[in-house]
């Protein structure tokens, strides 16, 4: 027993106490969360009500969990009807199983994703195998948030690729338009593109033609996404030795050939990381159609927050999205770190 | 030979032609669609233009750092704005790099408790959306802080409440003087510096320049120069500045959004600088803050710099989020002023080129300053 | 490179492609829904009493019900809607470009709106008018009291120049907190952020009503100084299906003239009454002249009810708000029904 607290005093002496300095951050810290946490504790579990209704949350004084209990449903699924809601539950666990699958081996499995992509979509929209149709105005919570994520990065993709390449180009006029184009993107916030896909892209077309709202936000932030994305693929690419691209060259490759082949594969293992960041980005920053009145999980659970009876439990609400973003964006980062040490390990080889 | 440079004529000439065609496509795409929305707005009868500009406001901000009624011109309206984005992105841009930079340290050092702290901090920030953490912070704070009059004053004139933060403002036409008193002494001193280098001796002539002026001032315009203290008056208090809560929550949600980034980044680039390099400064008998101070950061901030930079940019573009928390920036303004006159275009175009030219002007100082710190080692 | 110039190609003709997909014509919004088979309706995102989602999703409120009147007479049933949020700064332009085939979403019928849009209205659903409520604690008792007040306003609508304009004239000074989502400004009201919350009078009541608690605790100020009538929108120069519009309301507001409810409408459908016959489409109808069949109104009334049951179901009810203007002009209000004959 002594031995035990001398070996955990000696810890405590080169890990909180080395020096005085040492000493006055770790007592600085240390007060502030005895400050901090029996209050939070307090409320988020001691006296937190857990069923219930609103009026018995209010008496309790503490986190109202029974709202969150109430409005879970809402939340998750925003306005698709009830009765279909196994359809959307389903799609979002069979894209999570696929994602986790992919993520553990480490590939990226094309007929597998195409066949889970067509089951997702089949499931969301219906009108397939008796399922009855649900139109994209009644998407809405955690499988549109997914949605837009999804093939907002999966409609970049591509635009990034030529958009780098093209920013490499040889050829002047088309090495201007792509920087132009990535530089002009990246210097103004999501939000602005969004209002433009909101307001003005309806303008820009002719009449009578007329693109979904949902769709128009996708189109924004494939547009905006796929610049950030150009840039960490150009990255990529300028981490190629020169070398590569002549070697490709001098056996006859053609231009076309010695990108698909040689230089991409290389250039994209070192851009990984960073295209993990912006996934997780990406993610992040579908919450911002809030601005534009989608109903994706930020607003879903704003628009919980306005029902009448249950007024007054924005932290609750705010808690809970934070932890379902939380959760899935932390599993896509650890899996960016994952990934890092296992190209790092494969450059040691 | 003459094959060979016929071969590159026909490439120079596809290169020109697929040139050529690129540069029609995109023009032909570009007129094709303004030549549909001139059409539809001219069906739909909205003014299209610049020329609202001009035209009476006849909307209230509750912010503004020049002076604003609703009777001034949009033109005005939307410069306070961009000052109201400028006057939150710039001190959170200085908060942001101070926290990130601690806890980028603190998840490294050898306090246990800091770095465990710290890298919870960097986790849960940086894996939630900014925009619920901006409703999450002006939820609390405009439910946690006490009403107007029941204000906490920790300091006599300083007012705390659900309006804000209340200060003592500096008033009257003595602070200016002061103020360009300080700034000419500040010129000179700097002046001298550039011209002798750097002077080992001389400081007290050094000091003598930078302060006598502003020391000058602070005598003469004594009679004219008052504080104006905020008081309860009506509903409001009166007198003095205001820090609102809408300022407060996007201020602290940037600092911390970015900080956590920022955070990130520092470690990132502390980890770069090889542990011999430590070790031999530690060798030497410098201490861990020497070494810290003198061998690591200043190697370390060749590789921090430019993803700082894109991360400095990021906040400025992110302060755009202020719309939804009714900070009046740029952008909520331009909202309210596309709702008043419909002319979406030209409100979506005004916003657009403000972040542009903002981002411009944060990324060219940015480049200088990576010049700087990369000039100093440029041996590699 | 041709590659590129081709893929981009490509790719602009797919995007056109899945433009043509959702492509409605304007001037052609009858055949457009018809075809179709739903209604396309822009509502509020969230104004309890007008439009909102409850929490199996399912969408209630005035203007929801205006929709689905509509849907019950094109179609013969009133849950062919689908609605579409909008938020303020996107309604207009949803409705002329064609991505909603009837815009109802508690807007206001002005000069400006009605020929600068491009927008025709139609018959005012609702009469409202801007107001302030305070907290009763803070003893004011007219608006004129409200000299150097924080006001809560919402942005997106003519609110806030109604406001600036309103305490310029009384030159009065005042500070706005201007916040685009509407629970996001009730919370800063009641969390005591400003000193006076300012809207539509059915806004603050219902506000007032349901959000803050303690109703007792606010009192909603005597000035009104807006008038903000409330009507259904759509494309200028459709005429075909603004007719359908304008009837398909005003046989709302027809139908509680007659006395007919949803309760009752069979029993009166075989009353013997001709002018309820014909209204209903008993007798030789009137549907024909609009390219409805004959039975539009008995099919609104025995799906969505009359103007007074949707009144009473989604404002008196749950808002507690009394009918007031929006009385039939026999009880004193402004509600007459333009002759269903």
């Amino acid at each position: 027993m002594a031995k035990r607290l001398r070996a955990a005093a000696g810890w405590a002496r080169t890990h909180l106490f080395a020096g005085p300095w040492d000493a006055l951050v770790t007592l600085a810290l240390a007060a502030l969360l005895a400050a901090a946490l029996p209050p939070l504790l307090r409320w988020a579990l001691w006296q937190a009500q857990w069923s219930g209704d609103a009026a018995g949350c209010r008496a309790a004084g503490g986190a109202c969990w029974a709202f969150i209990g109430e409005k879970a449903r809402f939340i998750l699924f925003g306005l698709y009807p009830p009765a279909e809601q196994w359809r959307a539950a389903l799609a979002v666990g069979l894209f999570l199983a696929m994602a986790g699958y992919s993520a553990a081996r480490f590939r990226l499995p094309a007929a597998g994703w195409a066949l889970t992509a067509a089951a997702c979509g089949g499931l969301l929209a219906g009108g397939v195998a008796g399922l009855p149709a649900v139109p994209a105005t009644q998407w809405g919570g955690l499988p549109l948030t997914l949605l837009l994520t999804v093939l907002g990065l999966a409609g970049a993709f591509p635009l990034a690729l030529l958009l780098a390449l093209g920013r490499r180009s040889r050829l002047p006029v088309l090495r201007a338009l792509c920087a132009g184009y990535v530089e002009l993107v990246r210097g103004v916030p999501l939000v602005s593109v969004l209002f433009m896909a909101s307001v003005m892209l309806p303008l820009l077309l002719p009449g009578g033609v007329v693109i979904d709202k949902l769709v128009r936000a996708q189109l924004a932030i494939v547009l905006f996404v796929a610049a950030y994305m150009a840039e960490a693929v150009r990255g990529g690419l300028q981490a190629v030795p020169e070398g590569q691209d002549e070697a490709a060259s001098a056996l006859g490759l053609r231009w076309w050939q010695r990108q698909r082949y040689v230089v991409l594969p290389q250039a994209l293992r070192v851009a990984l990381p960073a295209l993990v960041g912006i996934a997780i980005g990406t993610f992040k920053d579908t919450s911002l159609v809030v601005v534009i009145g989608l109903f994706d999980l930020m607003t879903s659970a704003r628009a919980a927050l306005a029902d009448p009876r249950w007024l007054g439990f924005s932290a609750e609400a705010y808690l809970f999205t934070g932890t379902l973003y939380f959760v899935l964006a932390y599993a896509l980062s650890r899996y960016g770190r994952a990934l890092e040490a296992r190209l790092a390990a494969g450059e040691g080889e | 030979m003459p094959r060979l440079r016929l071969r590159c004529d026909r490439r120079c000439l596809r290169a020109l032609a697929a040139q050529a065609l690129l540069l029609a496509a995109v023009a032909g795409v570009l007129a094709w669609l303004a030549g549909n929305a001139g059409a539809k707005l001219a069906q739909q009868g909205i003014a299209s233009g610049f020329g609202f500009l001009g035209k009476e406001a006849a909307f209230a901000i509750s912010e503004h750092p020049i002076a604003y009624s609703p009777a001034d011109s949009y033109a005005r309206a939307l410069t306070v704005g961009v000052l109201n984005t400028l006057k939150v992105a710039l001190p959170a841009l200085l908060f942001a790099t101070v926290l990130g930079t601690l806890a980028g340290i603190a998840q490294l050092g050898r306090n246990w408790l800091a770095a465990r702290l710290a890298r919870g901090y960097v986790e849960a920030v940086r894996n939630v959306p900014l925009l619920l953490q901006l409703f999450f912070w002006y939820g609390l704070l405009t439910e946690l802080l006490p009403l107007p009059r029941q204000a906490w004053s920790p300091l006599p004139g300083v007012f705390l409440s659900r309006r804000g933060l209340m200060l003592p403002a500096p008033a009257g036409e003595g602070w200016g003087t002061l103020l360009a008193a300080a700034a000419l002494g500040l010129a000179a001193a700097l002046a001298l510096r550039a011209a002798y280098g750097r002077v080992r001796r001389g400081g007290g002539a050094l000091a003598a320049l930078l302060l006598a002026p502003p020391l000058a001032a602070w005598l003469a315009t004594a009679g004219t120069r008052a504080w104006s203290v905020p008081a309860l008056q009506g509903f409001n208090y009166v007198g003095g500045t205001t820090l609102s809560p809408e300022f407060a929550a996007l201020l602290l949600g940037l600092t911390l959004y970015a900080g956590s980034y920022i955070a990130e980044i520092v470690r990132a680039g502390i980890l770069a600088v090889p542990r011999g390099q430590v070790e031999a400064g530690l060798a030497l008998g410098l201490s861990r803050a020497q070494v810290l101070r003198l061998i690591v950061l200043p190697q370390a901030l060749r590789a921090i710099v430019p993803p700082l930079a894109s991360q400095y940019l990021s906040l400025v573009k992110n302060s755009s989020l202020a719309v939804a928390i009714g900070y009046p920036d740029v952008v909520s303004i331009s909202n309210t002023a596309i709702n008043q006159t419909g002319q979406a275009v030209e409100g979506i175009a005004i916003i657009m080129a403000a972040y542009l030219s903002v981002s411009l002007a944060v990324a060219a100082l940015m480049n200088l300053y990576n010049r700087r710190v990369a000039l100093r080692g440029a041996t590699r | 490179m041709h590659h590129t110039i081709r893929t981009s190609v490509a790719a602009l003709l797919a995007a056109y492609a899945l433009g043509q997909a959702g492509a409605a014509l304007a001037g052609e919004t009858f055949d457009t829904v018809k075809k179709r088979g739903t209604l396309r309706c822009g509502v509020n995102v969230s104004v309890p009493g007008f439009s909102a989602p409850d929490s199996q999703g399912k969408w209630t409120g005035l203007d929801v019900d205006v929709c689905r009147a509509v849907a019950a007479a094109v179609f013969g049933d009133a849950n062919k809607v689908e609605f579409v949020p909008l938020n303020a700064q996107q309604r207009f332009a949803a409705v002329q470009s064609g991505e909603v085939d009837l815009l109802s979403r508690n807007t206001t019928w002005t000069l400006s709106r009605d020929a600068g849009l491009k927008l025709d209205f139609g018959p005012v659903v609702f009469y409202d008018g801007q107001g302030f409520m305070v907290p009763k604690a803070m003893g004011v008792k007219s608006a004129t009291e409200l000299n150097g007040a924080t006001v809560c306003v919402q942005t997106g609508t003519s609110t806030e120049q109604t406001l600036a304009d309103w305490f310029r004239a009384k030159n009065m000074s005042f500070k706005p907190v201007v916040i685009d989502s509407f629970d996001e400004l009730n919370k800063a009201f009641f969390a005591g952020r400003c000193d006076v919350y300012t809207t539509d009078r059915s806004g603050l009541a219902s506000i007032r009503k349901t959000m803050s608690g303690k109703p007792d605790d606010y009192v909603i100020l005597p000035e009104t100084i807006s008038k903000e009538p409330l009507a259904p929108a759509w494309r200028h120069g459709d005429n075909e299906w603004g007719d359908v519009v304008r009837w398909s309301v005003t046989a709302l507001i027809e139908a509680e003239e007659l006395g007919i409810n949803s309760a009752n409408v069979d029993a009166q459908a075989s009353s013997g009454n001709p002018a309820v016959a014909r209204f209903l489409g008993t007798t030789h109808g009137l549907g024909a002249a609009l390219g409805l069949s004959d039975k539009w109104a008995y099919d609104i009334v025995k799906q969505v009810g009359n103007y007074g049951e949707v009144y009473q179901r989604n404002i008196r009810e749950p808002l507690e708000l009394a009918r007031d203007l929006n009385a039939l002009w026999t009880a004193g209000g402004l509600l007459y029904a333009i002759p269903v004959r």
